[in-house]
Protein backbone atom coordinates (compact mmCIF):
# COMPACT_ATOMS: atom_id res chain seq x y z
CA UNK A 1 0.00 0.00 0.00
CA UNK A 2 1.36 3.37 -1.03
CA UNK A 3 1.17 6.11 1.56
CA UNK A 4 1.12 9.62 0.18
CA UNK A 5 3.15 12.03 2.23
CA UNK A 6 1.95 15.60 2.38
CA UNK A 7 5.32 17.22 2.85
CA UNK A 8 8.26 15.09 1.81
CA UNK A 9 11.05 15.45 4.31
CA UNK A 10 13.71 15.42 1.58
CA UNK A 11 12.49 18.64 -0.04
CA UNK A 12 14.44 21.69 1.06
CA UNK A 13 12.28 24.32 2.74
CA UNK A 14 11.41 27.28 0.55
CA UNK A 15 13.36 30.34 1.66
CA UNK A 16 11.02 32.52 3.63
CA UNK A 17 10.62 36.18 2.65
CA UNK A 18 12.68 38.43 4.86
CA UNK A 19 11.60 41.70 6.42
CA UNK A 20 11.81 44.82 4.20
CA UNK A 21 15.33 45.11 2.96
CA UNK A 22 17.14 48.39 3.28
CA UNK A 23 18.15 48.42 -0.43
CA UNK A 24 14.58 48.27 -1.79
CA UNK A 25 12.96 50.35 0.93
CA UNK A 26 12.11 53.97 0.19
CA UNK A 27 13.70 56.08 2.92
CA UNK A 28 11.25 57.88 5.15
CA UNK A 29 11.89 60.53 7.77
CA UNK A 30 11.19 57.99 10.51
CA UNK A 31 13.76 55.43 9.38
CA UNK A 32 16.32 58.06 8.36
CA UNK A 33 16.16 59.72 11.79
CA UNK A 34 16.34 56.34 13.53
CA UNK A 35 19.52 55.51 11.62
CA UNK A 36 20.79 59.07 12.11
CA UNK A 37 20.47 58.78 15.90
CA UNK A 38 22.71 55.74 15.82
CA UNK A 39 25.22 57.22 13.37
CA UNK A 40 25.43 60.50 15.31
CA UNK A 41 25.95 58.49 18.50
CA UNK A 42 28.94 56.73 16.93
CA UNK A 43 30.33 60.01 15.56
CA UNK A 44 29.95 61.73 18.94
CA UNK A 45 31.87 58.88 20.58
CA UNK A 46 34.72 59.73 18.21
CA UNK A 47 34.24 63.39 19.12
CA UNK A 48 34.48 62.44 22.80
CA UNK A 49 38.02 61.20 22.12
CA UNK A 50 38.75 64.75 20.89
CA UNK A 51 37.37 66.14 24.15
CA UNK A 52 39.78 63.97 26.17
CA UNK A 53 42.72 64.97 23.94
CA UNK A 54 41.77 68.64 24.40
CA UNK A 55 41.51 68.28 28.21
CA UNK A 56 44.79 66.36 28.38
CA UNK A 57 46.50 69.06 26.33
CA UNK A 58 45.12 71.72 28.68
CA UNK A 59 46.43 69.75 31.67
CA UNK A 60 49.85 69.33 30.01
CA UNK A 61 50.41 73.08 29.79
CA UNK A 62 50.12 76.17 27.58
CA UNK A 63 52.34 74.70 24.82
CA UNK A 64 50.35 71.53 24.07
CA UNK A 65 47.10 73.45 24.58
CA UNK A 66 48.15 76.04 21.99
CA UNK A 67 48.92 73.24 19.51
CA UNK A 68 45.46 71.72 19.93
CA UNK A 69 43.78 75.14 19.80
CA UNK A 70 45.67 75.87 16.58
CA UNK A 71 44.41 72.60 15.08
CA UNK A 72 40.83 73.47 16.11
CA UNK A 73 41.25 77.00 14.75
CA UNK A 74 42.29 75.80 11.29
CA UNK A 75 39.66 75.58 8.54
CA UNK A 76 39.69 71.79 8.74
CA UNK A 77 39.38 71.94 12.54
CA UNK A 78 36.51 74.38 12.33
CA UNK A 79 34.75 72.23 9.75
CA UNK A 80 35.08 69.20 12.05
CA UNK A 81 33.88 71.23 15.04
CA UNK A 82 30.93 72.58 13.04
CA UNK A 83 30.00 69.03 11.97
CA UNK A 84 30.33 67.91 15.58
CA UNK A 85 27.99 70.71 16.67
CA UNK A 86 25.27 69.66 14.23
CA UNK A 87 25.84 65.98 15.06
CA UNK A 88 25.50 66.80 18.76
CA UNK A 89 22.27 68.77 18.37
CA UNK A 90 20.74 66.14 16.07
CA UNK A 91 21.55 63.40 18.60
CA UNK A 92 20.24 65.59 21.44
CA UNK A 93 16.94 66.37 19.69
CA UNK A 94 16.57 62.77 18.49
CA UNK A 95 17.19 61.50 22.01
CA UNK A 96 14.62 63.87 23.49
CA UNK A 97 12.14 62.37 21.00
CA UNK A 98 13.10 58.92 22.24
CA UNK A 99 12.70 59.96 25.87
CA UNK A 100 9.21 61.28 25.09
CA UNK A 101 8.36 57.98 23.36
CA UNK A 102 9.55 56.15 26.48
CA UNK A 103 6.68 57.82 28.34
CA UNK A 104 4.31 56.27 25.74
CA UNK A 105 3.45 59.62 24.14
CA UNK A 106 3.60 60.90 20.58
CA UNK A 107 3.30 57.59 18.73
CA UNK A 108 0.60 58.73 16.28
CA UNK A 109 1.97 58.95 12.73
CA UNK A 110 1.20 62.67 12.61
CA UNK A 111 3.02 63.34 15.92
CA UNK A 112 5.99 61.26 14.78
CA UNK A 113 6.40 63.35 11.62
CA UNK A 114 5.87 66.66 13.46
CA UNK A 115 8.47 65.76 16.12
CA UNK A 116 10.82 64.42 13.43
CA UNK A 117 10.83 67.57 11.33
CA UNK A 118 10.98 69.66 14.54
CA UNK A 119 14.12 67.79 15.58
CA UNK A 120 15.76 68.43 12.20
CA UNK A 121 14.80 72.13 12.21
CA UNK A 122 15.82 72.61 15.86
CA UNK A 123 19.21 70.94 15.26
CA UNK A 124 19.93 73.22 12.30
CA UNK A 125 18.76 76.34 14.18
CA UNK A 126 20.71 75.46 17.35
CA UNK A 127 23.87 74.76 15.33
CA UNK A 128 23.68 78.14 13.59
CA UNK A 129 22.81 79.90 16.88
CA UNK A 130 25.73 78.25 18.71
CA UNK A 131 28.19 79.25 15.98
CA UNK A 132 26.92 82.80 15.66
CA UNK A 133 27.18 83.15 19.46
CA UNK A 134 30.66 81.62 19.51
CA UNK A 135 31.95 83.76 16.65
CA UNK A 136 30.49 86.90 18.27
CA UNK A 137 32.04 86.13 21.68
CA UNK A 138 35.37 85.34 20.04
CA UNK A 139 35.28 88.62 18.14
CA UNK A 140 35.36 87.03 14.67
CA UNK A 141 31.95 88.35 13.73
CA UNK B 1 18.06 23.59 18.64
CA UNK B 2 14.75 22.39 17.12
CA UNK B 3 14.91 18.78 18.26
CA UNK B 4 11.69 17.82 19.98
CA UNK B 5 12.00 18.07 23.71
CA UNK B 6 9.49 16.73 26.15
CA UNK B 7 9.97 19.75 28.31
CA UNK B 8 7.66 22.50 29.39
CA UNK B 9 8.28 26.07 28.09
CA UNK B 10 9.37 27.01 31.61
CA UNK B 11 11.81 24.12 31.69
CA UNK B 12 13.38 25.32 28.45
CA UNK B 13 13.55 28.95 29.61
CA UNK B 14 15.22 28.28 32.95
CA UNK B 15 18.93 28.83 32.71
CA UNK B 16 18.74 30.80 29.43
CA UNK B 17 20.06 34.12 30.63
CA UNK B 18 19.09 36.39 33.45
CA UNK B 19 15.51 37.39 33.91
CA UNK B 20 16.25 40.09 36.46
CA UNK B 21 18.71 42.50 34.84
CA UNK B 22 17.22 42.66 31.34
CA UNK B 23 16.01 46.23 31.67
CA UNK B 24 19.16 47.47 33.43
CA UNK B 25 20.98 48.37 30.19
CA UNK B 26 17.95 50.18 28.81
CA UNK B 27 17.39 52.07 32.07
CA UNK B 28 21.01 53.20 32.54
CA UNK B 29 21.07 54.36 28.90
CA UNK B 30 18.09 56.61 29.75
CA UNK B 31 19.49 57.82 33.09
CA UNK B 32 22.78 58.85 31.44
CA UNK B 33 20.84 60.45 28.55
CA UNK B 34 18.80 62.57 30.97
CA UNK B 35 21.98 63.55 32.82
CA UNK B 36 23.70 64.47 29.55
CA UNK B 37 21.00 66.94 28.47
CA UNK B 38 21.93 69.65 31.04
CA UNK B 39 25.61 68.65 31.18
CA UNK B 40 26.26 68.88 27.43
CA UNK B 41 24.25 72.11 27.11
CA UNK B 42 26.23 73.62 30.01
CA UNK B 43 29.48 72.47 28.36
CA UNK B 44 28.49 73.90 24.97
CA UNK B 45 27.49 77.21 26.56
CA UNK B 46 30.78 77.36 28.51
CA UNK B 47 32.83 76.68 25.39
CA UNK B 48 30.95 79.41 23.50
CA UNK B 49 31.52 81.80 26.43
CA UNK B 50 35.27 81.04 26.26
CA UNK B 51 35.60 81.33 22.47
CA UNK B 52 38.77 83.23 21.74
CA UNK B 53 39.88 83.43 25.38
CA UNK B 54 43.49 82.55 26.11
CA UNK B 55 44.94 79.73 28.18
CA UNK B 56 45.01 81.37 31.67
CA UNK B 57 41.36 82.46 31.37
CA UNK B 58 40.26 78.99 30.30
CA UNK B 59 42.31 77.31 33.06
CA UNK B 60 40.93 79.73 35.68
CA UNK B 61 37.43 78.70 34.63
CA UNK B 62 38.12 74.96 34.71
CA UNK B 63 39.75 75.36 38.14
CA UNK B 64 36.52 76.53 39.75
CA UNK B 65 34.83 73.69 41.70
CA UNK B 66 31.63 74.09 39.68
CA UNK B 67 33.34 73.78 36.30
CA UNK B 68 35.65 70.94 37.40
CA UNK B 69 32.74 69.06 38.98
CA UNK B 70 30.58 69.59 35.91
CA UNK B 71 33.36 68.41 33.62
CA UNK B 72 33.90 65.23 35.66
CA UNK B 73 30.16 64.50 35.73
CA UNK B 74 30.04 65.12 31.97
CA UNK B 75 32.91 62.68 31.36
CA UNK B 76 31.30 59.97 33.53
CA UNK B 77 27.85 60.30 31.95
CA UNK B 78 29.24 60.72 28.42
CA UNK B 79 31.50 57.68 28.40
CA UNK B 80 29.04 55.48 30.28
CA UNK B 81 26.38 56.43 27.70
CA UNK B 82 28.83 55.84 24.83
CA UNK B 83 29.88 52.45 26.21
CA UNK B 84 26.25 51.31 26.46
CA UNK B 85 25.31 52.66 23.04
CA UNK B 86 28.35 51.36 21.17
CA UNK B 87 27.85 47.95 22.76
CA UNK B 88 24.36 47.73 21.24
CA UNK B 89 25.69 48.81 17.85
CA UNK B 90 28.35 46.08 17.97
CA UNK B 91 25.85 43.45 19.11
CA UNK B 92 23.49 44.39 16.28
CA UNK B 93 25.94 44.38 13.38
CA UNK B 94 28.85 42.10 14.27
CA UNK B 95 27.90 38.44 14.27
CA UNK B 96 31.29 36.75 14.05
CA UNK B 97 33.63 35.69 16.80
CA UNK B 98 35.08 39.22 16.82
CA UNK B 99 31.91 40.42 18.55
CA UNK B 100 32.88 39.45 22.08
CA UNK B 101 36.36 40.94 21.68
CA UNK B 102 34.92 44.13 20.17
CA UNK B 103 32.44 44.55 23.04
CA UNK B 104 35.24 44.18 25.61
CA UNK B 105 37.57 46.50 23.66
CA UNK B 106 34.96 49.24 23.35
CA UNK B 107 34.07 49.08 27.07
CA UNK B 108 37.75 49.28 28.07
CA UNK B 109 38.37 52.18 25.64
CA UNK B 110 35.38 54.12 26.97
CA UNK B 111 36.28 53.76 30.63
CA UNK B 112 39.97 54.36 29.91
CA UNK B 113 39.10 57.60 28.11
CA UNK B 114 36.75 58.66 30.90
CA UNK B 115 39.50 58.19 33.51
CA UNK B 116 42.05 59.99 31.30
CA UNK B 117 39.69 62.95 31.00
CA UNK B 118 38.91 62.99 34.73
CA UNK B 119 42.61 62.85 35.66
CA UNK B 120 43.33 65.73 33.25
CA UNK B 121 40.51 67.77 34.82
CA UNK B 122 41.77 67.04 38.34
CA UNK B 123 45.32 67.97 37.34
CA UNK B 124 44.04 71.35 36.17
CA UNK B 125 41.77 71.77 39.21
CA UNK B 126 44.51 71.02 41.74
CA UNK B 127 47.53 72.49 39.95
CA UNK B 128 48.91 75.14 42.27
CA UNK B 129 49.77 78.48 40.76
Amino acid sequence: MHIKTIAPATKAPRPRPLSPNIQIYRPQLTSVLSIANRVTGILLSVGAVGLVIWLSAAAAGPGPYATVQQAIGSWMGRFVLFSCTFTFFLHLCGSIRHLVWDTVHGFELRSIYISGWSAVAASAALTVAAWVAGLCVGGWL
Amino acid sequence: MNRPLFRSPLGRAIGLGSAKSGSQHWLVQRVTAVALVPLTLWFAASIIAHAGSDYPVFIAWLRTPFAAGGMILLLIALFHHAALGLRVVIEDYIHSGVRFAAVIAIQLCCYGLAVTGIVATLRIAFSGE
